[in-house]
């Protein structure tokens, strides 16, 4: 009690005064965030400075915590659904997929091949908007504004083809246990298969606008090299890991879907840094339309529901299930774990940011804070996903 | 030669911000990509999901087809539908009468409760729109509404009873098309 009677005299809170503990002489601890705008919501980070030169970071998480893997154990497995377009609002439905996947898996549910197809072309159409949204304000932080007006006219049709089936435009709640809700449209297919020759037309403009320009290029080359031991150190998937050699895509390494039937390609970066990150995500745009484009043809007539799908009051039946699926930040994953009861036991979420958000602290020690911002930037962090 | 090289690439980088200019230039002289929002409104609304309302009966569009199941409510995942059932009409003394009669002789009497909810309530500002209701309504009872301009100063103006709402569209059934976002601007 003596050692914290004073505490209230002490500035800073539980975390600075424990960072602080071991700062050496001299330096200045700063506090980007919570409120930061280039930490995408509300992600704080504790720095420890000497002059420019970041010595030590630490990443303090918590502030966007709703309580998702509790909120799971509340509801019956069809009520959770709404939840999971929650949790990353860049790439809901992967969350989506993956849940539902987990959920399938238990139960033994075998989805119409038409349903299958029609979750590959909204995730992966959510994939290109997650990854424009991701540009946008990469750039944003990076100080350049208009780049984000290019991106957002582009993911503005995104998301009016993705509103057609699903109704809403950010926080999707549009897989069903067994299928999805709704088919997809011919009206909707067309402006689909519009949109594939517009968006291909689209990415060298970017090129042009953006990744050659010589500002951005000795801003972000050479700038939070991630060495692939490390990203394996610490977990991280997606386009961190592929940016840093990686050749792992969940849709590659553990084929879930209709991905086997389709050809694509799981780009790599071997230069590491942030250009290299950069550069897959661009790529990553280019390979999703392969596959959307890829799947609007084969796609078959059918139904988009199983017969007898379950109803929300149905119960899961024991047992445990593992699910991944390839999200626009990495490796999604559902674990649940079933009594038997009303709700599902436990649920457990996996989720990319935090595993990319955790080499952080290694990786930006040493560089300057200007760099940093660059670092965190490109390892595409949603807050939300991060807090679950 | 290093020194040619350097040039070369100094003027190759400058070259970058020409082509990057250039693109920009461009799409200054395009039309306007955006929405001028109080006077044009964007066309694609009728996929839009708004908050919930009931489906009108097949002979009175006003009276809602919903029968009181309560499935509805029970499938929310957020709790935000109360349906409020109708209680039995008082009998009158004929049917009182007709009632005993029904009993002495071990017939069950058949209810003539109107099937349709007395209130139907609906807290919008606690609905995620995913729709689970719908898929689980026996009937077809409910649907999203299009309504986008949906705004209010308080959050009672987000609680609100279906049925009468529904009522409510007889007032403005004339009217094919919901008021234009620019009449209301424009008075303002």
């Amino acid at each position: 009690m003596t050692r914290y009677a004073d505490m209230d005299q002490v500035a800073g809170d539980f975390y600075t005064n424990n960072f602080a503990k071991t700062a050496k002489e001299s330096s200045l601890i700063l506090n980007l965030g919570p409120q930061h705008p280039s930490t995408h919501g509300v992600l704080r980070v504790i720095v420890e400075m000497d002059g420019e030169y970041i010595l030590r970071a630490e990443p303090v998480l918590g502030y966007l915590h709703r309580m998702h893997e509790k909120m799971a154990e509340v509801k019956t497995a069809a009520q959770f659904i709404p939840n999971m377009g929650r949790v990353d609002y860049g790439h809901a439905l992967a969350w989506n997929w993956a849940f539902l996947g987990a959920v399938e898996k238990l139960a033994g549910i075998e989805v119409p091949e038409r349903a299958e197809y029609v979750r590959t072309i909204t995730c992966e159409l959510n994939r290109i908007a997650s990854h424009l949204l991701w540009w946008g304000a990469y750039l944003l932080d990076l100080g350049a504004f208009t780049p984000i007006m290019y991106a957002f006219d582009d993911r503005e049709k995104v998301l009016d083809i993705l509103q057609m089936p699903t109704g809403s435009r950010l926080t999707y709640s549009y897989y069903r246990i067994g299928g999805v809700a709704l088919d997809l449209s011919e009206d909707c297919l067309r402006s689909i298969r519009e949109f594939i020759p517009w968006m291909r037309s689209r990415l060298p403009m970017y090129k042009d606008l953006v990744s050659d320009n010589i500002i951005l290029r000795k801003r972000i080359e050479g700038v939070g090299v991630i060495e692939p031991e490390l990203c394996r150190r610490y977990g991280a998937t997606g386009p961190v890991a592929r940016g840093s050699g990686i050749n792992y895509d969940v849709r590659r390494a553990e084929p879930y879907s209709v991905y086997p039937k389709v050809d694509f390609i799981v780009p790599t970066s071997e230069l590491k840094d942030a250009r290299g990150r950069y550069d897959v995500r661009m790529i990553e745009i280019e390979q999703s339309l392969r596959i959307i484009e890829q799947c609007v043809e084969q796609m078959p007539e059918g139904d988009i529901l199983v017969k007898g799908a379950p109803k929300p009051s149905w119960k899961a039946p024991k047992g445990e299930a593992y699910f991944a699926v390839e999200g626009g930040r990495g490796k999604i994953g559902v674990y649940v774990a079933s009594d038997g009861g009303k709700n599902i036991y436990r649920t457990k979420l996996r989720a990319p940011g935090y595993s990319n958000l955790s080499l952080f602290a290694e990786v930006s020690s040493g560089t300057i804070l200007a760099d940093a911002v660059a670092i965190l930037g490109s390892l595409d962090l949603i807050i939300p996903e991060i807090d679950r | 030669m290093n020194a040619i090289k350097e040039a070369f690439k100094t003027v190759s980088d400058l070259w970058s911000l020409m082509v990057g200019l250039k693109v920009t230039g461009k799409y200054f002289l395009e039309p306007q990509r955006t929405v001028r929002y109080p006077w044009k409104a964007v066309a694609n609304l009728d996929t839009f999901k708004g908050h919930l309302e009931l489906v009108g009966g097949v002979k009175d569009i006003f009276t809602p087809r919903c029968i009181s199941c309560g499935m509805c409510a029970l499938a929310c995942p957020s709790n935000c539908i109360t349906v409020v059932k109708r209680k039995a009409p008082k009998p009158t003394p004929e049917e009182e009468k007709a009632l005993a009669e029904a009993k002495a002789k071990g017939e069950k009497p058949k209810d003539k409760t109107p099937k349709d909810p007395e209130r139907f309530l609906y807290d919008y500002s606690l609905c995620s729109l995913c729709g689970t209701c719908m898929e689980n309504c026996p009937v077809g009872a409910l649907r999203f509404s299009k309504n986008v301009y949906m705004a209010g100063y308080s959050r009672n103006d987000f609680q609100f009873d279906l049925v009468l709402k529904l009522r409510e569209s007889e007032a403005h059934a004339p009217k094919a098309e919901p008021a234009a976002p620019a009449a209301e601007t424009s008075e303002a």
